[in-house]
């Protein structure tokens, strides 16, 4: 493998990565609020909150380092998505910084079921994967203009696009989705049958929309950018492969047997999906204006990169399993019997 | 109303978030290091004292990480959003300490997360103590690679340019550059030092409101020992870093000190107010003092901001900051040590408290101290300019060319406004609500003298 083939992994990985533990944040966000207008708060907060509480600051390096990876690898990538990205860019941290701390406030802080802290943190949660997401449209080409060595972004084109309308559709859905079903999952560790029925039946009802949008997204992309279509047409495998893990994971929910590997299956679920979008978009990062080939300009900046990567994970690895053993795995931490 | 000049406001911007964000990171890599202090004495010393020092410490801890979080995550953004041109050419030269950050911050996220949820869990304390280690260990080398970045801003090296395409790079001979020695210790010791003074003051307060429990006096004397072993730190590095500067950027301290005439047996000059024609009145002048923090004789040459080109020399204004800066750092020293002499007249006279004013002057401690890091870091900043990148690109030619970064300013600068009362709100409730005295009383704790 080349360094930039390598590089756009590495990338892809990360934000493969964010794409689980945000979608799970975020979910429970939402589903914390939700549950909490509804009723049906004490049934479902206690759970959320012990599995946010220790995890919600990592959440936030994955999207960094994707940040960090595209500006090491992919400079000029970094350039246009910069520049074109001001005004969306922006919006998505603002609601991040606004999620983050409200999150932190109402958690730490002692002002529990301030309905206000709530409603920031559960709404800015469904809004930032919306304005994220038009990355993943902006790529797909059209919608950057050069002009007299500026670069634009054509805000009317993006909001009439049918296409970038389905990939926001599409990450509300699938998070809701994702969130759920790892709750449920959870919930069921904790041995927590109320909060487990309540996550269940949140998982089950957004098993149909989240296929349903992924075959809106599937068809916008075979309308706005058919050589993207064809490329997935040629490992068309990947997303059979996806499609069958869904059907089992949702065979797995539907009769609250085995939730782990259900979970498991989620992800596997969009693994095959995203990486399938992801290899069949290459080797354009923006299509047609950055490919990955012309971006590495430093062979020795990549590999050094590379060694920090995997150095990296080798520190990042334990650690995260240490934290999983200690929050995720036990079972009395779990079960809420373990104090703070 | 200004016209619309995209550099300008992503100057104000960058430098708003900034200096949001400095406050909260510096808390961010000086707190843990005091909690996990507190944490070994209280192990220790079986003083059950110190350990809850500690805890009430990293509760209002986590308050302050998530605001250092969210702002840092919109520096991180900003710097692409408003700077793309900048970062074509110098995201790939610093993308590995870049990379390095981010590897720390997600090790102390992991350990942080792992360290406030196990107060309880391990029956030897000892392991708890531990998990602190790693914690320390990544807000230190996060601050310590980021000020890598910045270092290298000030004195880039490592890869050759042409045109917008930057070859050549070798990441390792760019991460260490001149600047980086001198500025990483100085960024770490002085946040260190400005989170001692700002618990200090936490201290110092519960004490003026009449609070009499000898867990506050522990405090206090904790946190002005730790405070003045690192302000004197800082000093020592601090004067490293005006020799590095005579050195490397010679311009820098130049506009700095307001030294025109390139001249050995250099004053360093005080305050002042610069008529016109570069006549300095009512500053305080001290005789070859310039020479001898540039280049440690006191008839070295120092280079006058006269031998710089007039469009490479960085604004005046910036001599006051450094003056700020200077001056709170000393009189912090004087306040540590003065606090020492009364403390020990206090033990050989029982039942003799500290002076009122002295715990005054103490609350203010760290406010000042993080006045002094803005200070110091805009001296810094605004030090370099026109340049972005010393020698290589002007600060408005790394710009972004986008339009609305006016609107952005208004908007985040609402975002921090908003922030910033919350947090303060949110501190307040979280400390009033449970003082130290009801929480001791919950726990168990016996209040009287230690043994």
């Amino acid at each position: 493998m080349t360094i930039e083939v390598i590089g756009i992994t590495v990338l892809w990985i990360f934000l493969y990565g964010y794409l689980i533990v945000a979608s799970i944040d975020f979910g429970a966000g939402f589903f914390s609020y939700y549950s909490m207008i509804t009723g049906r708060k004490h049934l479902v907060h206690g759970i959320i909150e012990r599995y946010l509480s220790p995890v919600w600051e990592v959440t936030n390096v994955f999207l960094i380092f994707f940040m960090v990876g595209m500006v090491g690898f992919f400079p000029d990538t970094a350039y246009y998505l910069g520049t074109a990205l001001l005004i969306p860019g922006s919006i998505a941290i603002i609601l991040l910084a606004i999620r983050g701390s409200y999150y932190a406030f109402s958690t730490y802080g002692g002002t529990k079921d301030n309905p206000l802290y709530m409603l920031l943190y559960g709404s800015s949660g469904l809004l930032i994967p919306a304005s994220l997401s038009i990355v993943l449209t902006i790529s797909e080409g059209g919608f950057i203009q050069e002009q007299n060595g500026q670069v634009i972004l054509q805000y009317a084109k993006l909001f009439t696009s049918p296409y970038a309308w389905s990939v926001v559709l599409l990450s509300l859905v699938s998070i809701l989705f994702i969130s759920a079903s790892f709750l449920t999952y959870y919930a069921d560790k904790a041995k927590d049958a109320a909060a487990m029925e309540v996550l269940r039946g949140f998982a089950v009802g957004w098993s149909a929309p989240t296929i349903l949008a992924s075959l809106l997204v599937f068809f916008s992309i075979y309308k706005h950018s058919p050589w993207h279509f064809e490329g997935m047409l040629d490992i068309a495998w990947m997303f059979v492969l996806s499609f069958l893990c869904f059907l089992f994971a949702i065979y797995l929910i539907w009769n609250r047997r085995k939730l782990g590997l259900a979970f498991i299956l989620v992800m596997l679920q969009f693994a095959f999906a995203f990486f399938g979008y992801g290899a069949a978009h290459l080797p354009y990062i923006i299509y047609p204006i950055v490919s990955i080939h012309e971006s590495v300009t430093s062979p020795t900046m990549g590999v050094a990169l590379i060694i920090a990567f995997i150095a990296g994970l080798l520190l990042l690895i334990p650690s995260l399993y240490l934290l999983m053993r200690l929050f995720l795995f036990n079972a009395s931490y779990v079960q809420g019997k373990t104090g703070k | 109303m200004m016209s619309y000049d995209p550099a300008v406001y992503s100057r104000i911007l960058t430098g708003l978030t900034l200096g949001f964000h400095i406050v909260f990171a510096t808390i961010g890599v000086g707190v843990p290091v005091m909690i996990a202090i507190a944490e070994f004495l209280g192990i220790k010393r079986g003083d059950p004292h110190y350990i809850l020092l500690a805890r009430r410490w990293a509760r209002g801890f986590v308050i302050t990480v998530a605001v250092g979080v969210v702002t840092g995550t919109c520096i991180g953004f900003q710097l692409n959003l408003l700077w793309p041109s900048f970062m074509q050419i110098a995201g790939q030269a610093i993308a590995l300490p870049l990379f390095m950050e981010t590897f720390a911050f997600f090790f102390e996220a992991i350990f942080l997360g792992i360290y406030l949820y196990t107060w309880d869990r391990f029956r030897n304390p000892w392991v708890h103590f531990t998990l602190s280690i790693p914690v320390i260990i990544g807000s230190s080398a996060s601050a310590f690679f980021i000020t890598i970045v910045n270092a290298f801003m000030n004195t880039p090296q490592g890869f050759t340019l042409s045109g917008r395409t930057i070859t050549d790079i070798d990441p390792i001979v760019a991460m260490f550059s001149p600047a980086t020695p001198t500025k990483t210790a100085h960024v770490l010791s002085s946040a260190y030092m400005t989170s001692a003074f700002v618990l200090a003051g936490f201290a110092a307060l519960a004490l003026l409101a009449g609070r009499k429990h000898v867990y506050y006096k522990k405090a206090l004397r904790l946190t002005m020992i730790t405070g003045l072993i690192f302000s004197l730190l800082t000093a020592f590095i601090g004067d490293l870093s005006g020799k590095f500067l005579a050195e490397y950027q010679p311009e820098k301290l130049a506009a700095g000190e307001w030294h025109f005439e390139t001249t050995s047996r250099a004053p360093l000059v005080i305050g002042g107010i610069l008529q016109e024609n570069n006549e300095i009145r009512y500053g305080l002048k001290l005789p070859y003092a310039l020479s001898i923090l540039a280049f440690g004789k006191p008839d070295a040459v120092v280079t006058g901001l006269n031998d710089i080109p007039p469009d490479e020399r960085p604004p005046l204004y910036i001599h006051y900051f450094f003056d700020t800066m200077v001056v709170i750092g000393s009189l912090l020293i004087v306040l540590c040590i003065g606090y020492l002499l009364f403390a020990r007249k206090r033990r050989s006279a029982k039942g003799r408290e500290l002076p009122r004013w002295l715990l005054r002057c103490t609350v203010w401690a760290g406010p000042l101290a993080m006045l002094a890091i803005e200070c110091g870091w805009i001296f810094a900043e605004a030090g370099r300019q026109p340049w972005i990148l010393r020698g290589y690109m002007k600060t408005v030619h790394g710009a972004t060319t986008a339009d609305n970064v006016d609107w952005m300013l208004l908007l985040f600068s609402l975002l921090y406004i908003v922030l910033g009362f919350t947090v303060w709100a949110v501190l307040r409730k979280l400390f009033r609500s449970n003082s130290a005295e009801q929480e001791m009383a919950r726990r168990g704790i016996e209040g009287g003298e230690p043994k």
